[in-house]
Parts: structure tokens; C-alpha cells; sequence
């Protein structure tokens, strides 16, 4: 079982030349749930995502780990220590597209782990299975299509049991069937894993479906709270998805 | 423009190549850092010794043909006018082993495989591989950077030899089967000629540095490259660019401080 992690930002300030891409926004990702970050395009909803993984820094504020421990401060072998608990999904898959789909999921085990081959490959072929990929080992990621590229990301983020799970625009892409499916899928390992997840989107049905949390990220800040609840008595929430969705979805039809 | 602002561009210029030979420099550290300790990625390392060299052996060795067949149609004309063609074994040897063969073989393969090599890694820093390995606490530098490195400071001297080895070849076609030489004077003269410390040992060491200098500028601009399609072509050409002039620039200098 995985220990989820509660991920806290904390004025959290970033600019790139003129731009001013976040200006003290805080906001909490609760432990074992499934938060959506959404907001406009150019929100900062990627940034932020990037800054928990550690791979940017904010230029003021804190990311802080279950209370404690500030991401921003940490050194190089504690963020690669707080990496091995994190999993993440890039937008574009960012599978090594020189080595095999299954090289690449058997990457981290074969880098971390003390697992012999028979081993590794009983695990990347039960994680292929949790992500309906079948056939594929020796394919190479450029032979795979969109949806498969993703379910390999996703398969390789999941192959150490993260206590973490970034994914950045998952759904971007896909057709309705392979959304729905990886939307199970999530939930599926959300459920029967615990590990916190931390989901950018814009596909506002995937995240009226799976999200029991969302941080909308707005010009003014940050909004967050129960999905269900937002959606229904926060009117920048409700004409936000208004503009973004159906009208029937808008309205919170199922 | 009024020559403040010119003062003033040129001084951010200045500023701004410090700052990137200083970032070069610690780069190459944590490359070399990287590429000493384990773990060991053999094969990884195998499969970069296949792109840098194999890819290029076909490159080099046509090169060297050629470029041994112009010193040997050179060497001979110009040899007899001083009476001297039958040293023409020696002067195209000599050539080759201590000049030609080392920086002539660093120029190609860093226009064919150094160029792909810094593509390569750019490209790979746009799709976000480089970002996917350190989310899986693997270090790109690492993985990525030390075995492309360590396979080319190997196979620039091997290489080299090669071009040399054809390049005699290329002579020998020239001033003994074209021109009529005589083949015993082309052989022995090379042999009496060429020296093994000074001459082989320097040729290769000259292909050594040259090596790891192109192999250090092209996984430098490769993990540098503006993460785009632009960034990536940018990274290829500068790599061609920086390399060429780094090699000819330090050839003079192993020459002179060598003193061989």
C-alpha cells in the first residue's frame, strides 16, 4: 500500500521575463485523493505540477510534504529521494524513444531495484495489464498510437507503487472511449492503491467524474474545495465550467 | 549607436561568454563525475561506440582514401622538383600520422556524429525524456551524457588510425600504381621515417584530446539547447561550429607545447 502524501503550496510566486505566471498562490492537494488542478490556458497549472516534481523552483513560497519538509530547500539527494515515492505522466508520454516500450517501464525497477529479470518482467507485464496494454514489449514508442503512448507513461509512473501521482494533461488527445478508459483506470489505482493524486486538466467531464477535489487556478488566485460542493455554491467555479462544458454538464448532469 | 550602448552590448557579451565557458566548465565536471562512477552501463555505452564510430567508418575511411591520393599526387610533383620523389612514402605518412589524420577525422565526426549526438540529446530535453528520467531518480547526465561521451573519446583514435591507414593506402595508389613510383621506396621511406613515440603515440594522443573535446561541446550545447524544434538545429550547428574551431585551435597548441 502506498503512503500518500499531502502536498501544501504556500505563496507560491513564479515570473518568467514579464510574464507573471503564479503570484502567491496557495492552495492544499489533500493525502489519497484525486485533485484536479484546471484553470485557463497559461494558469500555471503545468508549472505548478513541475514545481512539486521538483524540476522547477519557485521564485518565492513553499511546497511543503505532509507539513513538514519544503520542497523548494530541498538538496539534490532528498529530491531524488522524495522522487522515488512520486510517479508522473507527462503530457507527451516522454518515453526514451530508443529503447522498447518495455525497456522503458522496466527502467526504474531495473535502476532501483534488486529484482532479477524474471522478476521485472512478471511486474512491467502485471502493470501493462492494469493499463490494458497487451503486445507491446518490443514496439518501440514511436510505433505506438496516442492513447497507448499515455498508458505506457502511465504504466511506467505506477511500475513503483508511487505514494504520489502527477499526471499532466492525461486526457489531451484522446478519443471519449480511451478517456473514459484511463479515467477508470486512475480511479482504479486511486482506490485500491491510496497514493494521492495531482491531475492537470482541461477535459472538464473527466474532471467533474473523477474529482472528489479541485483547485481552480483563476487570475486572482486560487479556488479549492470539494468538487461537488464547488461546483454548486462557487459561481466562478460554476461559470468557468459553464464556458468550458456542455450546458448540461454545466448544470451538473451526471 | 552611440559608443556607450556599443560599450555596453559588448561588455553583456563579454559577461555573457564567461558565464557559459564557467557553466561549461562545471558541466564537464559533473559529466566526467558521472562517467567515473557506477553503475557501469556497458551496454548502453556499446550502442554509442556503434553511433559515434561503426556509423562513421565508412565516412573516414573514403576520406581518407581521398585525401591520401591528393598528398600523394601533391607530394610527387612537388618532390620532383628537388629530386626527391622517392621520399614520397615518407611525407605522405608523416603527414597523416601527425596532422591530417587526427584533425581531419575530429572535423568529420564532429560534423556527422556530433552533430546527432547534441540533436539527439536536445531532442530528447523537448519531448521531456531528460525531465521522464530524473522523475524516475535517474540522473541524465548519467544515463544520457556519459556513455555518448565515453564512446566517442574511444573511437576518435581508433578512427583516426583508420583515415591514416587509408590515407597511406590512398598515396600509394596514387604515386606508385598512377604515377609509376617505385613501391619498395614508398614502404621503406614511410617505415624509416615514421618514429613510434613521437609520431604514432602523438597522432593518437592528438585524436584523444580531440575526442573528448568534441565529445564535451556536443552533450554540452545538447543538454543547453533551447528546449525547441529551433533550439534543437541550433544545438547540431553550434556543436559543427565550436568543435571544428576547437580542434584546429588546439592543434596548435599540443603542437607547439608537445613540441613533436
Amino acid at each position: 500500500m502506498a503512503k500518500p502524501i499531502e502536498i501544501e503550496a504556500q505563496g507560491l510566486c513564479y515570473t518568467r521575463g514579464s510574464r507573471v505566471i503564479m503570484n502567491q498562490l496557495s492552495c492544499v492537494f489533500p493525502r489519497g485523493r484525486i485533485s484536479v488542478l484546471a484553470g485557463p490556458s497559461g494558469s500555471g497549472k503545468t508549472t505548478l505540477l513541475r514545481m512539486i516534481a521538483c524540476l522547477i523552483r519557485p521564485d518565492q513560497g513553499a511546497l511543503r510534504i505532509d507539513g513538514e519538509a519544503d520542497l523548494t530547500e530541498l538538496g539534490l539527494g532528498a529530491v531524488r529521494a522524495f522522487r522515488r515515492r512520486v510517479g508522473m505522466l507527462f503530457q507527451g508520454g516522454a518515453l526514451l524513444d530508443s529503447m522498447s516500450v518495455f525497456d522503458n517501464v522496466a527502467l526504474p525497477l531495473r535502476e532501483h531495484s534488486e529484482l532479477g529479470e524474471a522478476e521485472i518482467r512478471d511486474e512491467v507485464h502485471r502493470v501493462f495489464e492494469a493499463v490494458g496494454l497487451d503486445s507491446v514489449d518490443a514496439l518501440l514508442p514511436g510505433q505506438l498510437s496516442g492513447g497507448m503512448v499515455k498508458r505506457a507513461g502511465l504504466a511506467r509512473a505506477l511500475i513503483e507503487k508511487p505514494d504520489l501521482l502527477l499526471c499532466d494533461e492525461p486526457f489531451s488527445g484522446l478519443d471519449p472511449p480511451t478517456v473514459r478508459r484511463i479515467e477508470e483506470l486512475l480511479m482504479q489505482v486511486n482506490q485500491s492503491g491510496g497514493a494521492t493524486m495531482l491531475i492537470t486538466s482541461h477535459h472538464t467531464e473527466s474532471t467533474r467524474r473523477m474529482a472528489d477535489h479541485l483547485v481552480l487556478l483563476l487570475d486572482d488566485g486560487a479556488v479549492s474545495g470539494d468538487t461537488k460542493a464547488l461546483l454548486q455554491n462557487d459561481a466562478r467555479v460554476a461559470e468557468f465550467f459553464a464556458e468550458s462544458t456542455s450546458p448540461a454538464l454545466a448544470k451538473g448532469a451526471p | 549607436m552611440n559608443p556607450a550602448a556599443a560599450l555596453r552590448a559588448l561588455g553583456a557579451r563579454s559577461i555573457a561568454l564567461v558565464r557559459d565557458l564557467g557553466r561549461f566548465a562545471l558541466f564537464s565536471v559533473r559529466l566526467v563525475a558521472a562517467g567515473v562512477q557506477p553503475p557501469w552501463r556497458a551496454r548502453r555505452l556499446i550502442r554509442e561506440i556503434y553511433d559515434s564510430g561503426v556509423l562513421s567508418l565508412v565516412i573516414v575511411c573514403i576520406s581518407g582514401v581521398a585525401v591520401g591520393a591528393v598528398l600523394g599526387l601533391q607530394g610527387h610533383n612537388t618532390l620532383v622538383r628537388f629530386g626527391a620523389a622517392g621520399q614520397l612514402g615518407a611525407v605522405v605518412g608523416l603527414s597523416l600520422i601527425r596532422e591530417l589524420g587526427p584533425v581531419l577525422t575530429s572535423l568529420l565526426v564532429a560534423g556527422r556524429a556530433g552533430s546527432a549526438m547534441a540533436a539527439e540529446i536536445a531532442s530528447m530535453k523537448v519531448t521531456e525524456q531528460l525531465d521522464g528520467l530524473r522523475m524516475m531518480s535517474v540522473d541524465p547526465l548519467d544515463f544520457v551524457g556519459a556513455p555518448k561521451a565515453l564512446a566517442m573519446v574511444l573511437s576518435m583514435p581508433l578512427l583516426a588510425t583508420l583515415f591514416t591507414l587509408f590515407g597511406i593506402f590512398g598515396g600509394y595508389l596514387v604515386g606508385v600504381v598512377v604515377l609509376g613510383g617505385d613501391p619498395g621506396s614508398y614502404i621503406s621511406t614511410l617505415q624509416d621515417a615514421v618514429r613510434f613515440t613521437e609520431d604514432v603515440v602523438g597522432g593518437l594522443l592528438k585524436a584523444g584530446v580531440f575526442g573528448v573535446l568534441v565529445a564535451l561541446i556536443a552533450t554540452y550545447r545538447g543538454f543547453t539547447a533551447h528546449p525547441s524544434s529551433a533550439g534543437v538545429s541550433a544545438a547540431a550547428t553550434s556543436t559543427v561550429v565550436i568543435a571544428s574551431v576547437a580542434t584546429l585551435v588546439s592543434d596548435y597548441f599540443i603542437t607547439a607545447l608537445w613540441g613533436y
